[in-house]
């Protein structure tokens, strides 16, 4: 009977790893055949998306899937990670039992509601005070910081916590202020974990779908400044997905390919940072 | 020559910290009060109350409540059994190994998937290949893959705060495991699985990406689990992106607004009563 159990707990424990194979087997089933049609390197470096003619080419969902995820790190990582240090080393412990929650509803926040936000409050002051037509990479930019916060902030957080207590008594007892201690001690020493926390925080951004599509403009065309409409390769995917037939269709699921890739490797690559050790 | 003396560093920093975690909090409650401040005055007893008329333009919101009712328990009436049982293989049944590690990062990488491509699969697999069909079903079953992993490591580290006297005294008293599991360590943790169980919920509620591709977003009342039905994101993002009303989309923004806060409140309470009862 145990050993019943013992497997069947198993096949449970399995389940994340088979779905996430059943999700790349799929989105790889539709995507490829289109890729291979158009070719891989005309499928990502095409400048023509043009779906009734059989263009498909996505580099400028690319570019700006880049663009976006840079202004929001830009934005984001200076703010997220101060948090952490705030919270981690110098705020009053009364404060970090509101603060630390708090901060995490950033992340409960629904992202149509973000996107909402930028249309409704945001972009206006983009196009009145510094030009364009608000909707724009600079205004995915800020919403999608905010966003990522909450990542970027509790992975800090908790690299920042794992550093040894006797690194900074170490510091202290050498006459260092509690800042030199910090910036010349502890960050260092956290350093990989923070790096995991931006880089996990670099994949939400560029997975983030809904609020990206209602504040990033989704002009097609390859942008020149931060104040230009673009879009995104999630945005691209769920555009078109709602009329999409045929090839059209599977030029969106090659779409998911490439971000399926993008975001394999910031996984992996954040996972190696997290698990190293001092 | 004359260096910034570390005094001054150091209240600079501070300064800089202060603001930086002041301007966080600031955005969070901005978001919140931008919301309630358009929405609240919009909300009735008739609003929560009505069927969607006229695309949304008139009446309420009952038909997208239901949806995302039905939609949450199929998500979690999936996620929360197969969730608990793989915190339980982690944290029970086995120990650290090239087999937990190849689980763990399956986990972790489904973590990072977009609710994209959530979409994308559930729209292939069940909308398409299974037959189910825009439904509440497929939407359910895709929101439950995506909030797996969510379910899966709150359990466990539940599991893990589990005092080991507890294992023990029920082993030697000659509990096989799993009556070790069930009877001693299960009831200990069931707080815990709860916080994951309700942020799972809270995951659902706020989704759309992956909603809205495999549930479509039909406005009628659902009957069946076979029925679409849009959820209050999917409602909102339609009323808000086609310009259709924006007071409706503020009151129903601040419906969802205030159902994500009371599920995050619940879940945070119910995390701190257990390290509270851990401490005494």
């Amino acid at each position: 009977m145990d050993r019943f159990i013992s497997k069947l707990l198993f096949l449970a424990a399995c389940s994340s790893t088979a779905i996430l194979a059943l999700i790349a087997l799929f989105i790889f089933k539709e995507g490829l055949p289109i890729m291979a049609k158009t070719g891989i390197g005309h499928f990502i470096l095409g400048k023509e998306w043009a779906p009734l003619s059989g263009q498909f080419g996505i580099y400028a969902f690319i570019i700006g899937s880049l663009w976006v995820t840079i202004g929001a790190l830009i934005f984001g990582v200076p703010l997220g990670v101060s948090c952490a240090v705030f919270l981690a080393e110098f705020a009053p412990p009364k404060w970090v039992g509101v603060l630390k929650p708090a901060i995490e509803l950033l992340a409960g926040i629904p992202s149509v509601v973000y996107g909402f936000l930028g249309v409704m409050w945001l972009a206006p002051i983009i196009r009145e005070h510094l030009g364009g037509p608000g909707l724009s990479i600079l205004a995915a930019s800020i919403v999608l910081a905010i966003m990522i916060l909450p990542t970027i902030v509790s992975v800090s957080i908790d690299a920042i916590q794992a550093v040894p207590k006797s690194y900074k008594e170490g510091s202290l007892a050498l006459g260092a202020t509690a800042w030199q201690s910090t910036w010349r001690v502890i960050l260092p020493a956290a350093k990989s974990g923070i790096l995991a926390g931006v880089i996990l925080g670099m994949g939400r951004a560029v997975g983030e779908t809904m609020a990206v599509i209602m504040i990033s403009g989704n002009a097609t065309t390859i942008p020149h400044s931060p104040l230009d409409s673009v879009r995104t390769l999630t945005a691209n995917i769920a555009i078109e997905m709602g009329y999409a037939v045929g090839d059209h269709r599977q030029a969106l699921f090659a779409t998911g390919v490439v971000l399926f890739f993008f975001i394999m490797i910031l996984n992996t690559v954040a996972l190696k940072f997290a698990r190293r050790k001092f | 020559m004359s260096r910034i003396s570390p005094k001054i560093t150091e209240k600079i920093a501070k300064l800089f910290l202060w603001s930086a975690a002041i301007f966080t909090i600031g955005a969070l409650i901005f978001v919140i009060s931008f919301v309630l401040a358009g929405g609240l005055k919009h909300i009735s007893w008739a609003f929560l109350t009505q069927p969607i008329l006229d695309m949304g333009r008139e009446g309420g919101i009952l038909p997208a409540i239901v949806g995302t009712i039905f939609m949450v328990f199929v998500a979690i009436g999936i996620a929360a059994p197969l969730g608990v049982a793989s915190a339980i293989y982690l944290a029970e049944y086995t120990r650290e190994g090239k087999v937990t590690q190849a689980i763990r990062f399956g986990i972790n990488c489904l973590a990072g998937v977009p609710s994209i491509i959530f979409g994308l699969f559930g729209f292939i697999l069940f909308v398409v290949m299974l037959g189910f069909g825009w439904s509440i079903l497929s939407g359910g079953l895709s929101l439950s893959a995506m909030i797996l992993p969510t379910v899966i490591r709150t359990a466990e580290e539940a599991l893990r705060a589990v005092p080991a006297s507890y294992r023990d005294v029920a082993a030697s008293l000659g509990a096989t495991r799993w009556q070790v599991v069930t009877r001693s360590v299960l009831p200990y943790a069931l707080p815990g699985i709860l916080t994951g169980v309700i942020l799972g919920i809270g995951r659902s509620i706020e989704e759309t990406a992956v909603v809205i591709f495999t549930a479509g977003s039909a406005v009628q009342m659902p009957t069946s689990l076979f029925d679409s039905s849009r959820t209050m994101a999917v409602h909102f993002y339609i009323l808000a992106r086609e310009g259709i009303s924006n007071d409706m989309a503020y009151a129903t923004a601040a419906v969802l607004i205030i159902t994500i806060l009371v599920i995050n409140v619940s879940a945070y309470t119910m995390m701190h009563r257990l390290t509270k009862g851990r401490r005494a």
